[in-house]
């Protein structure tokens, strides 16, 4: 019998400013994290109970029944050998999966090159957020950002029916093979002036740009749902991110981030408060696609640069090592993977917990086994991928 | 003005060579700015970009007034944002585009550095030596504190070498690799041992909240004997940079540089040979290459002329310019600031010692959709001033056809030059609605000013200086 498998579809959820894994994933029943955490803490009758050792903050509550489903793998102790703890360095890090070097190939990025080689789907990648991460950025790779899916496109200020004409001339003038005047042809230039390429180039990329767009507005206009997503920013980004998928444009990855995991003070209400957002964002959007049919081909990464330091300052906590990630959806194998860290001082690194598995080894579980793309090139050497999914 | 593609290179108008001065040497200019410019003509003009010193400096205090933080800052968006303040308000536009220039090419990123004080003092330090000499300038270099954690040189000492700095000094800001071998790289490492910095606060780790100061550490340094590029003594940093200056080598590496950012973003060898020999009978004096390259007759052809895709920070600085907006600080400039961010160039972050990728490099679809809309939007803003001007001076040239408004646009923005099929499709789109009448009192007639503006800059030619 055959069927169609459909194609495998990541979701990347950045967790912005090093999220605190011990506060998250709690370990309650272990003595030394009340030791360590006098101020910042989870009392034991606050968490969510993975079992008698582990459970989840309070705030988690939404993203519970993932879990209790067996659709959550929980990595902990991730991260890499000799930590940073400069959040752009790490993000860097972790977008281009190269702890030694600095680089400039995003590991996604190198994903969609895998995927479409010739990038005829300008909407092969979506991330929802100003500016491109570099962990999309890679040349030849076109990747549409989109702040807000409602009104994104080119010459947004007009007014609709202004832009409508608009865009009509913005066409004829990127289009070389446009000419309704009887006008002599491209090149734009003089002959063999390199200048000439790069118009070209140009014109390509517009036009791009315009058809993302416009398919792009095909999808808000194809979205039905009755389905509620928080007014949070990660509620609605996650909300864009449904509606392209629901629309299968042929998005195979999307991009977002949360801010403000950066919890050096006041981090037990600022804490609790993201995750609640983050916890309702992602049940919301994975309710929508379940209420379509089309949640089966999409798994859902949830990172963050760093975890913090295990002990806290007294309101809240610096930067550390040795975080936690998440990957969520119907495909993959729930559980815990990755050793949680002891919190024993001889074991700690600089006051902080020592990562006990590679964040490469997540990326290489998601390229080799979902996406089925090799995985070596990508990530910059061989690790062992876990077997969530 | 619209063009074909043709065999021959046309004359340049003087109006057309004040623009292309002004975009270049500097941000941009208005059409009463280069018709004011013209009075004097262009080696005049020249003369006085080159002579910085003899302009203002920027108004600081009504700006620290408005916004405190440009004084002095510890957020790295708030300094970015300072320098973009300056490149559009300077009245020393040449001074301004080198220290651009300088950030380009000596690379340094606050993702490790992690001080925007450090890096503001980084970019100060190339405001002082943008038009002096490659030898002081490379001194300087070596001794910012910014630049010496950047390529861990106070890691860089006699009983444990660290080649980085050493390394990047000669294949990336000065020689270039195939110039040098790896024995020149140890020594010239060597030579640069013990410079390194000072906390002049003690503070955390690593290195503080507080400003750095260059120190140098003689019980670091390792002063034997080195052997550097054919030469041999017991040389220090100063030494090598004295040795670096006068390679061949160097003068055609910052030769390349130079035209590469102010000429074209293709190489052109003989141009570059020439810029070189400048370089070499001024004693290395970048005020004088530059005079020699804005004279020069591969600078003021029709080659060059809207040859370069601007980077970001010229495609922002340029259009503020144009429109006139900010004269007085006021919130929301941080956010025209960020704009280089979103289109590929986060100021004061490059994403590598090699800094940014320019030409056909900045533009991806992206990017393009951020220039576009940044473009549309400020230019199609009939409130702004600087369209106001515009539209002030069509007006003063009665009814306009179709044709007759697309040019007087086009002429108004740069003058610019575009292709014959984008004026054609111009001209029909503005035909739909007729001739414009701005003398009726009526806002339609203005809307329609702001709405060409906006498709204008949305053009392929527009991203290009």
């Amino acid at each position: 019998m055959a069927m169609t498998r459909k194609p495998p579809t990541l979701v990347v959820l950045q967790l912005t400013g090093g999220n605190d894994a011990l506060n998250t994933v709690v370990p309650y029943g272990n003595p030394l994290y009340y030791d360590q955490r006098p101020t910042v803490r989870i009392p034991e009758d606050q968490v969510l109970p993975i079992d008698e050792h582990y459970g989840f903050h309070a705030g988690m509550a939404a993203l519970k029944p993932f879990w209790d489903q067996g659709n959550m793998a929980i990595v902990n102790g991730i991260g890499y050998p000799k930590p940073d703890y400069s959040h752009f360095r790490s993000m860097d890090i972790w977008y281009t999966a190269q702890p030694e070097t600095m680089a400039t190939d995003g590991w996604l990025g190198k994903l969609v090159r895998d995927l479409d080689p010739r990038a005829d789907n300008v909407l092969t990648a979506v991330s929802f957020g100003r500016g491109l991460p570099r962990a999309l950025s890679l040349a030849g790779v076109p990747v549409a950002s989109v702040a807000e899916l409602d009104s994104y496109g080119l010459l947004t200020n007009l007014s609709s029916v202004q832009r409508q004409a608009a865009l009509e001339v913005f066409s004829w003038m990127y289009d070389d093979g446009w000419n309704d005047q009887g006008l002599p042809p491209a090149p734009t230039r003089h002959p063999h002036d390199p200048v000439g390429e790069v118009l070209r180039y140009m014109g390509q990329t517009g036009l791009d740009a315009q058809k993302g767009a416009a398919i792009l507005r095909t999808a808000v206009e194809k979205y039905s749902s009755s389905v509620s997503y928080p007014k949070t920013s990660i509620g609605q980004s996650l909300r864009g991110v449904a509606q392209v998928k629901l629309a299968d444009l042929g998005t195979r990855v999307f991009y977002t981030a949360h801010n403000g995991f950066d919890t050096h003070g006041t981090q037990l209400a600022v804490h609790a408060q993201l995750w609640r957002e983050v916890s309702e964002a992602v049940a919301a959007f994975f309710e929508d696609l379940r209420a379509h049919d089309a949640a089966d081909d999409v798994i859902m990464l949830l990172w963050s640069e760093f975890g913090r330091r295990v002990r806290d300052n007294g309101s809240g906590t610096d930067h550390g090592a040795g975080g936690i990630a998440f990957v969520v959806g119907d495909a993959v194998k729930g559980g815990m993977y990755g050793e949680y860290p002891s919190l024993r001082d001889g074991d700690l690194t600089l006051g902080n917990l020592t990562y006990t598995n590679d964040f490469r080894s997540t990326y290489s579980a998601i390229l080799e086994r979902w996406f089925h793309v090799e995985a070596k090139p990508i990530v910059n050497g061989t690790f062992e991928p876990l077997v969530f999914v | 003005m619209a063009v074909n593609g043709s065999a021959e290179v046309r004359q340049l108008s003087q109006i057309e060579l004040m623009g292309h001065l002004f975009r270049r040497a500097g941000f941009g200019a208005t059409r009463d700015e280069l018709e004011a410019a013209l009075t004097k003509g262009y080696e005049a003009t020249l003369e006085e970009l080159l002579h910085p010193e003899q302009a203002p400096d920027l108004e600081e205090d009504l700006l620290f007034r408005s916004f405190p933080d440009f004084h002095e800052t510890r957020k790295v968006d708030v300094a970015a944002a300072a320098w973009v303040w300056r490149m559009i308000h300077t009245q020393r536009p040449l001074q301004e585009k080198m220290v651009l220039f300088w950030h380009c090419l000596f690379a340094t990123g606050n993702a490790k550095v992690e001080s925007p004080l450090q890096m503001a003092s980084q970019i100060a330090t190339f405001r002082r030596f943008a038009l002096s000499d490659f030898r002081t300038i490379l001194l300087g270099l070596s001794k910012d504190p910014a630049m010496l954690f950047w390529l861990d040189n106070q890691l860089n000492t006699k009983d444990v070498h660290n080649e980085n700095y050493g390394r990047e000094l000669l294949e990336l800001f000065s020689m270039g690799i195939g110039t040098y071998t790896e024995d020149d790289v140890k020594h010239c490492a060597r030579a640069f041992t013990g410079w390194t910095f000072q906390e002049t606060v003690p503070g955390v780790k690593p290195y503080g909240r507080f400003r750095w100061a260059f120190e140098f550490r003689p019980d670091r340094h390792d002063d034997g004997e080195k052997e550097f590029l054919g030469e041999r003594g017991h040389f220090d940093g100063t030494d090598v940079i004295d040795i670096i200056v006068r390679q061949p080598a160097t003068g055609r590496f910052l030769a390349k540089r130079l035209y590469l950012f102010f000429v074209a973003d293709h190489p052109d060898p003989d141009a570059i040979e020439y810029l070189a020999s400048v370089y070499h009978a001024s004693q290395y004096d970048i005020r004088t290459m530059l005079r020699a390259l804005f004279l020069s007759p591969f600078f003021r052809s029709e080659r060059a002329y809207y040859a370069k895709v601007k980077s970001p920070a010229e495609h922002v600085v340029g259009i503020m310019r144009l429109v006139g907006d900010y004269a007085t600080p006021r919130p929301g400039f941080g956010e025209i600031s960020l704009e280089c961010r979103y289109m590929g160039q986060d100021l004061l972050n490059p994403p590598s010692v090699e800094g940014w990728h320019a030409g056909k490099e900045w533009i991806d679809t992206g990017c393009l959709v951020e220039r576009v809309n940044f473009g549309a939007k400020q230019l199609g803003d009939v409130s702004k001033p600087g369209v106001q001007r515009i539209i002030e001076r069509l007006r003063a040239q009665g009814e306009l056809s179709p044709a007759r408004f697309v040019d007087g646009c086009l002429d108004l923005l740069g003058p610019l030059t575009v292709h014959a099929k984008t004026r054609a499709a111009l001209v029909k789109y503005v035909g739909q609605g007729g001739p414009l009448r701005l003398d009726q009192g009526d806002h339609a007639a203005e809307q329609r000013v702001g709405e060409l503006l906006s498709l204008i800059a949305a053009t392929r030619e527009f991203q290009m200086a």
